[in-house]
């Protein structure tokens, strides 16, 4: 059991990649690259449900880990690991594979040997992101992952795909760039690229104070991009509008929100502080601007695209208010939002299919011709607007609980402000797609309702909302143990500064 | 006392210039119309024994042959096996690419390995006169090959404008020669650095300097010396670019590097400012200058002289740390631009049919393996993990930040941010769905021989070996860069320089 503990985080990173070159040497017959493809998330998935069972309740510090030697020179190691805080969304990014897979099914008809390759060297690469404790490795997979996408974009953008890839690589590449240099000016300062090590240093004052607000920025930076936080969220509705449905449904939030978490908070906590009211303002300003944008879109994907500005901002807000039920609201949060957006992303890919335009004003009356349809859809809404029993209530209430108590009443009026405006434009969304008269596009398209394969997939994601919602202790118990861990909490131990004092900035 | 044969150190230029002439005479002797498609393979074969040859290298000591002109060092098998890979490369992709029934296929492989002899012979010269010796082998093979295509008005325009500005550029380093021999009496490179801080004349030395580093980076077009390079590349054929835009490169910085650290490291207060300023332009130049061009091969044609400048940027590191930088990136630059010239040739075909990056468009519809190939090199361009590109800027700037060149090395990442803008454009274009009111069947069906597989297998799996396992390479390099003769960084030479400086303003200046 121990050589498949030791092995199993670099079984997840390969299995993908040996399904990315399986998928290009298979002939391109009868959906065979599209069951390769299946097959092999599926597979990963299972890998990905071995780290649960065998994940260590209780035991501080990294799990699973290896660490090994790469590249010699700068000293670059293979160190990868996982704790509570990594843990979920490692399952969460092995459970969306075979929905992404699924959804492109039938979505993806020319060159579907590049399509699902690079899909999975996309999950590789997120896979990566998650678990390397390595700056350097951290880093590589980073950019990694900006490349599967962006291609795809270009290659099937509903409109302008180059353009709307353009815009995404770049918005998030150059940003890159000074996270680089951070990375590299630790590295001068240090000679290592180790997570664990690096924290600790840095703790311990080993560098000057001015320097390292630079050096926090950057990190922050490129991660406010990803996520994205307002005002830097100019990639992302095109990204929306023109991304294949299963990489849409990745693209925002998870990558950024974790980064921030583990490198941005994790290696900086007195910066991070130090940043944070700046960040809640704007994470509010985001949730507001976000919802009310969201509620004049004409288009669904644009619609989407400003949804998921407003809460992910919202994960933000409940970051960066630096308390241990927001933190923890927030990561849950973040999986129940990767959860529901994709079974939204699904619907909404489903409705594209069927009816080839994303134009609200085009839809109505839906519910009599597609019931299925409607119901996970308004199942699906109901979650995303955080209605009790379902996942999104969870992670919204403990987010918008703790900023009232423990950050500042105002932020909190303001931001359940946006959660209200998000049952609205959802809601009208429903109401405009699915009820009212049955528009002319509807009438005149036949169009069949949710296959076998579409219902085998959304029922269990519709099913999962409801357990996350009902028993959400299950994934909160992990999740506490990652936030426990420094620096959120006061902890000391030898060699590590202990913060106990929230410094004034951190307060409102 | 040096019981190593003369001839083993020159061992892989007597291997190449034995195939070239053997290409010649069986061109010469076999009757007229017969396909000479196999000399290519007599060219290759040849190639790839000199490959070997200079492995093999690596069991001789270290030491120079020939009356101290040639030398064989871990630093000379390193550009030699780089220069012979390019060159099998090259001819591996022009076995393909040439046209069936051209007349002067014989020539043509015979001018690739006999500019090989010259590149190969210019990284291992320690004397100035084989290197202006080698330097005139390596460019007039590459004048001839420019202006092939001679049917369009392009190619003996390219091939002009190549000879002209290079014969001025040789004649800057011969001239800078001439002028470090007056002020120290001698041609050899150990020598000269050693009497370079005891001559009396200074001024002389310097002027020397200057002539002989414009010369050199008219070879590697680097800013303000690159107004050729675009010309060049798009009126030469592209099998032929992708040789002339890395091996000759590859070749010139080897010189470079001798030139700099070996020949002139008591200067180095001079020649980094120099250099610096060189890398910065270059890199700016080149990116904004890319930018605007819809011509695919004018738009790489840029972007080798930024590469020029990353490369340059190596230079403001100290010592072998620099060094090695600048091999792993001359290394890493040169598998992944003689990629994206191979892929351009067969996409193109002889003829270039397609020029134009919205002629680009839907490649990768059209042809999943030339089309992923080519985003690959453009993404390992622009620099992304896991691939040589990535690493190549990596040391290049780290590099740079130890010698405490801060500033150059953001300017460098500006300029990578910069030029993600129009590799992208290309590799997006080739990603789009096509064009469905154009017809397109004027796009020639791409010719994939085993050969131009080859080719393309070998730039590929360099390209992401120095992206994933840069170890091995990254070692031979610093072995490299440990054998050149760097400078004691303890001595002050500014003040001995600087002195010598003042004594000669108020002094003519006499020869030693």
């Amino acid at each position: 059991m121990s050589t498949i503990n030791q092995s199993i985080l670099t079984l997840i990173l390969l299995v993908p990649l040996a399904g990315a070159v399986l998928v290009v040497l298979v002939p391109d017959r009868a959906k065979l690259p599209n069951w390769i493809a299946l097959l092999t998330v599926l597979v990963t998935f299972g890998l990905t449900l071995h780290l649960p069972a065998h994940f260590a309740l209780g035991q501080n510090g990294f799990q699973f880990e290896v660490n090994r030697p790469w590249i010699e020179n700068p000293a670059i190691f293979y160190h990868v690991g996982i704790d509570g805080l990594s843990l979920w969304l490692v399952i969460l990014t092995g459970l969306l594979a075979p929905v992404g897979v699924l959804a492109s099914w039938n979505a993806i008809k020319e060159r579907r040997k590049i399509f699902l390759a690079l899909f999975l060297v996309q999950q590789t690469a997120m896979f990566g992101v998650f678990i390397s404790l390595d700056l350097m490795l951290y880093y590589g997979f980073w950019e990694l992952s900006l490349v599967p996408m962006a291609i795809l974009i270009a290659m099937y953008g509903r409109k302008d795909g180059p353009k709307a890839a353009q815009k995404f690589f770049l918005f998030t590449f150059i940003p890159s760039a000074p996270l680089l240099v951070a990375i590299l000016w630790l590295y001068a300062r240090t000679n290592t690229f180790d997570f664990e090590t690096l924290k600790i240093l840095i703790a311990n004052g080993q560098f000057p104070a001015n320097a390292l607000f630079w050096a926090a920025l950057a990190f922050l930076f490129a991660f406010a991009v990803k996520v994205p936080v307002f005002p830097l969220h100019g990639w992302l509705s095109d990204t929306y509008s023109e991304a294949p449905v299963a990489l849409a449904m990745v693209v925002a939030g998870k990558l950024g929100l974790y980064s921030m978490l583990r490198f941005h908070i994790g290696l900086f906590p007195v910066q991070a502080r130090a940043a944070a009211p700046y960040l809640i303002a704007l994470a509010v300003i985001g949730v507001l601007y976000g919802a009310c944008l969201a509620l004049v879109q004409r288009d669904f994907w644009k619609l989407i695209a400003f949804a998921a500005v407003s809460h992910l901002s919202l994960i933000v807000l409940g970051i960066y208010g630096f308390t241990f039920i927001g933190s923890t609201g927030a990561i849950f949060q973040i999986l129940s939002h990767g959860v529901v957006d994709a079974a939204l992303f699904f619907l909404l890919g489903v409705l594209y299919d069927r009816y080839a335009t994303s134009q609200i004003a085009a839809y109505g009356g839906l519910a009599a011709k597609l019931p299925s349809t409607a119901t996970l859809f308004v199942l699906t809404t109901l979650a995303m607007i955080g209605l009790p029993i379902l996942s999104g209530f969870v992670g919204e209430f403990l987010i918008l609980s703790s900023t009232f108590s423990g950050v500042s009443r105002g932020w909190a009026v303001a931001a359940a402000l946006g959660v209200i405006l998000g049952a609205t434009y959802m809601l009208w969304l429903v109401q405009r797609v699915f009820y009212g008269p049955q528009s002319e596009l509807i009438q005149s398209r036949p169009a069949d309702d949710l296959h076998f394969r579409e219902l085998v997939l959304l029922w269990p994601l519709a099913v999962l909302t409801l357990v996350m919602g009902v028993a959400p202790s299950i994934w909160l118990s992990t999740i506490e143990q990652g936030i426990q861990r420094p620096p959120l909490i006061t902890q000391s131990g030898p060699g590590i500064v202990t913060i106990t004092s929230i410094p004034e900035g951190g307060r409102r | 006392m040096n019981p190593v044969p003369d001839i083993y150190r020159i061992l892989p230029e007597v291997i190449l210039t034995l195939s070239g002439v053997a290409v010649m005479l069986i061109d010469a002797s076999l009757p007229a119309g017969t396909p000479r498609r196999s000399l290519g393979w007599v060219a290759a074969i040849g190639t790839t024994i000199a490959l070997w040859a200079s492995l093999w290298q690596l069991s001789l000591p270290q030491g120079a042959g020939f009356y101290g002109t040639v030398e064989t060092s871990a630093f000379t098998i390193f550009f030699h096996v780089l220069i012979c890979g390019i060159v099998l490369v090259a001819l591996l992709l022009s076995l393909d690419t040439l046209p069936e029934d051209s007349h002067h296929q014989g020539e043509y492989y015979a001018l690739v390995v006999f500019g090989a002899v010259g590149m190969c012979l210019l990284t291992s010269a320690v004397e100035l006169l084989v290197v202006f010796i080698a330097l005139e082998i390596s460019s007039i093979a590459t004048y001839i090959l420019a202006g092939y295509r001679k049917q369009t008005a392009r190619g003996p325009e390219a091939a002009i404008k190549y000879f002209l500005l290079g014969s001025f550029a040789t004649a800057f380093l011969l001239y800078g020669i001439a002028l470090v021999f007056g002020a120290t009496g001698t041609t050899q490179i150990y020598e000269i650095a050693r009497l370079v801080p005891l001559a009396q004349n200074q001024t002389m030395v310097l002027a020397g300097m200057a002539m002989m580093l414009v010369g050199i980076l008219f070879k590697v077009s680097a800013a303000p010396f690159h107004v050729w390079t675009p010309d060049v590349y798009e009126g030469a054929p592209s099998p032929v670019v992708a040789l002339l835009s890395t091996a000759p490169k590859a070749a010139a910085f080897a010189v470079l590097l001798r030139v700099a650290y070996e020949l002139f490291p008591t200067l180095h207060f001079i020649w980094s400012p120099l250099l610096w300023i060189v890398a910065a332009l270059s890199m700016t130049v080149g990116n904004l200058a890319a930018l605007r061009q819809q011509n695919v091969k004018r738009m790489l044609a840029y972007s080798s002289i930024a590469h020029a400048g990353y490369l340059l940027a190596a230079f403001a590191g100290l010592g072998s740390s620099g060094i090695a930088a600048a091999s792993f990136y001359i290394a890493a630059y040169s598998a992944m631009n003689v990629g994206i010239f191979a892929v351009i040739s067969v996409i193109g075909g002889y003829d270039e049919a397609m020029p134009m990056v919205e002629d680009f468009r839907g490649l990768l519809y059209r042809s999943p393996i030339l089309g992923s190939v080519l985003i690959f090199f453009l993404i390992s361009l622009v620099g992304i993990p896991f691939t040589g590109g990535f690493f190549g800027k990596f040391y290049s700037f780290s590099a740079a930040v130890d010698g405490g060149a801060v500033a150059l090395a953001i300017i460098g990442l500006l300029n990578s941010g910069l030029a993600a803008a129009y590799y992208l454009r290309l590799a997006f274009t080739t990603a789009q769905r096509p064009d469905g009111n154009k017809a397109q069947t004027a796009f020639p069906e791409p010719r994939m021989g085993a050969a131009v597989f080859a080719a393309l297998a070998m730039a590929v799996a360099t390209t992401l070996i120095l992206g994933i396992v840069p170890n091995e390479v990254l070692r031979a390099a610093e072995a490299g860069a440990h054998t050149l003769k760097t400078p004691n960084p303890q001595q002050d030479f500014h003040g001995i320089v600087m002195e010598r400086l003042r004594t000669d303003a108020v002094r003519p200046p006499i020869l030693p």
